[in-house]
């Protein structure tokens, strides 16, 4: 169980302070799938880091299964069993998929192993095991190759931000169905995704709304999704390139 | 060989035992092993120190050993050797050497490396060098490689230099032919207070000869680089050059990549890059439970693989 209290995050903008997340408090329980929607700039990708540790709340504690892991670093929250996946997959000269995977899982596992959870991803593993994660691969290959990473680890709350950003429209199905089977699996593992996609929400067991760094809705999905279906908070990406024209 | 001898030639040949083919093993200055083969022979040179390796025309799928170590305080010497490649073969030749220095003087070892390569002959080339010992002494390698090849030729380089070198000039200068193709993979990482230079000079001489010189360096501590690299196309030909460099602590870099073209048909392209190693790299491996500084040895790893 994941529980935030009152947690802020002020920056410095130009000599004016400026609060991304104003005293948010939740609770998140195991085994949960949790989507956090809300618009642009309300906060949500560095409520996920926060969470990571990859950005310090200014205020507030975070405490995981009991434990008070606020002061704790990047790797010591990784080590307890946080998981996060990056909205912009970061890339490396010279690393394989198979490095990657191997650091994930923290063991020097086989290849054979590497390659099921590039197949849950949806990709066919003897075309990428031996790839550089570097410029070469697609933004939705990287993409999948992050979640990949994810699921290599064994944890116990994995963060996704933003995983839609950046891919096409066929990626995205993709996408959904490794969240709808992420969902299926009884991997015991609380899942917590930051997306607008109507898609995505639709699979949610809880959908929390932030914005201007405060959350403004949460509830179940039943009783979240209705309210905010067609509005910015829950977008249906084929409406959205119809509207656009493309 | 006693064991640091053994742990150098594991080192920069990764050699356990005997190799089969044809070999050369020179320890501390003096020859300890020396084989051919019915297509390789190695000769002694007479004026100078080195040895003659003469490869007969068409010999396939043959590998030639020529590793070099020392670990004795205070040596130095330049040894000659040269490669003459027949007509159409294909070998694999492993060079390389490790120098062990726990005594307060400088050990240097300058090999000066010649190729002639036959026509439409393969070759691939691997180099390693390594230092070692907990001396005051200077472990000090200026290699020269030079590289002839006639017409339809290929040649594959991969020099590495990873740990231990105290201080490096190394040259390497190529002239090819028609169609004849050069690709080069340099590995180089300087820690301490070392200073390593690397200096390419290809002329590309032939119609349709191509040239590709890849390096990636990693400059930690107080040490300091100098990648020098030139290609001259002075026929229709294609060339590429690419310095990529992680700048780490105090580390000093300086990337002089060059081009001049002689041929209007003559393409050539420079790539050159330094920089740290990326901060978003560094948080990814941390959220997948690595410390900083195991992400550091990773990234550089992975670069330098």
């Amino acid at each position: 169980m994941l529980e935030l209290k009152n947690i802020s995050f002020g920056a410095d903008n130009d000599g004016t302070k400026v609060e991304i997340v104003r005293d948010i408090s939740l609770t998140i329980p195991d085994n949960k799938f949790v989507v956090i929607t809300g618009p642009n700039g309300g906060g949500k990708s560095t409520l996920a880091k926060i969470i990571a540790g990859i950005v310090k709340n200014t205020e507030g504690s975070i405490i995981l299964n009991g434990e008070d892991i606020t002061d704790k670093s990047i790797t010591e929250r990784a080590r307890l069993g946080i998981g996060f996946a990056f909205q912009q997959p970061v890339k490396f000269k010279g690393l394989t998929v198979l490095d990657l995977l191997r650091i994930a899982a923290g063991k020097p596992i086989k290849i054979a192993e590497a390659c099921e959870y590039l197949s849950e991803v949806g990709l066919c593993a003897k075309d990428y095991i031996s790839r550089e994660v570097n410029g070469s691969l697609s933004g939705g290959e990287l993409k999948r190759i992050e979640i990949a990473t994810v699921l290599a680890r064994d944890v116990k709350l994995a963060l996704f931000d933003e995983p839609e950003a950046g891919i096409d429209l066929w990626s995205f199905s993709n996408l959904v169905r490794i969240f709808e089977n992420m969902r299926a699996s009884e991997s015991g593992r609380t899942i917590v995704v930051i997306s607008h996609q109507e898609r995505i929400l639709n699979i949610a067991d809880e959908i929390i709304v932030l914005a201007d760094g405060k959350i403004v809705k949460q509830g179940t999905r039943d009783e979240i999704l209705p309210g905010i279906i067609g509005t910015k908070y829950a977008t249906d990406v084929c409406r959205k390139v119809t509207e656009s024209g493309v | 060989m006693d064991p640091i001898q053994l742990n150098l030639l594991k080192e920069i040949a990764e050699l356990h035992e005997v190799p089969e083919g044809a070999y050369n093993f020179r320890a501390n200055g003096q020859s300890v092993g020396r084989q051919s083969t019915e297509n390789i022979e190695i000769t002694p040179k007479s004026d100078v120190s080195g040895i003659d390796i003469r490869i007969k025309p068409g010999t396939k799928n043959e590998s030639v050993h020529i590793p070099v170590v020392l670990s004795e305080s205070g040596l130095k010497e330049t040894v000659y050797n040269d490669f003459y490649v027949g007509d159409g073969c294909d070998v694999l030749i492993v060079a390389g050497c490790g120098i062990d220095n726990c005594g307060q003087q400088d050990s240097e070892h300058d090999g000066i490396h010649r190729f002639f390569i036959g026509k439409n002959s393969r070759v691939r080339y691997v180099e390693k060098h390594y230092g070692s010992g907990e001396g005051t002494g200077k472990r000090i390698l200026d290699p020269v490689t030079e590289v002839y090849m006639e017409d339809g030729s290929s040649m594959e380089m991969e020099m590495v230099q990873i740990k231990g070198v105290d201080s490096t000039r190394r040259t390497t200068i190529g002239e090819l032919g028609k169609d004849a193709k050069l690709v080069v993979h340099e590995r180089l990482m300087t820690h301490g207070v070392q200073k390593a230079e690397s200096v390419y000079k290809i002329d590309l001489n032939g119609e349709g000869s191509s040239a590709d010189v890849v390096s990636r360096s990693v400059a930690r501590d107080e040490s300091y680089q100098k990648l020098d690299m030139c290609i001259v196309g002075k026929a229709p030909c294609s060339g590429h050059t690419e310095c990529d460099s992680i700048i780490m602590d105090s580390g000093r870099i300086l990337a002089v990549p060059s081009l001049e073209a002689d041929n209007v048909d003559a393409q050539l392209v420079h790539e050159a890059a330094i920089g740290k190693i990326a901060g978003e790299q560094l948080i990814k491996l941390m959220t997948l439970g690595l410390t900083e500084a195991e992400a550091e040895e990773q990234i550089i790893n992975g670069f330098l693989k």
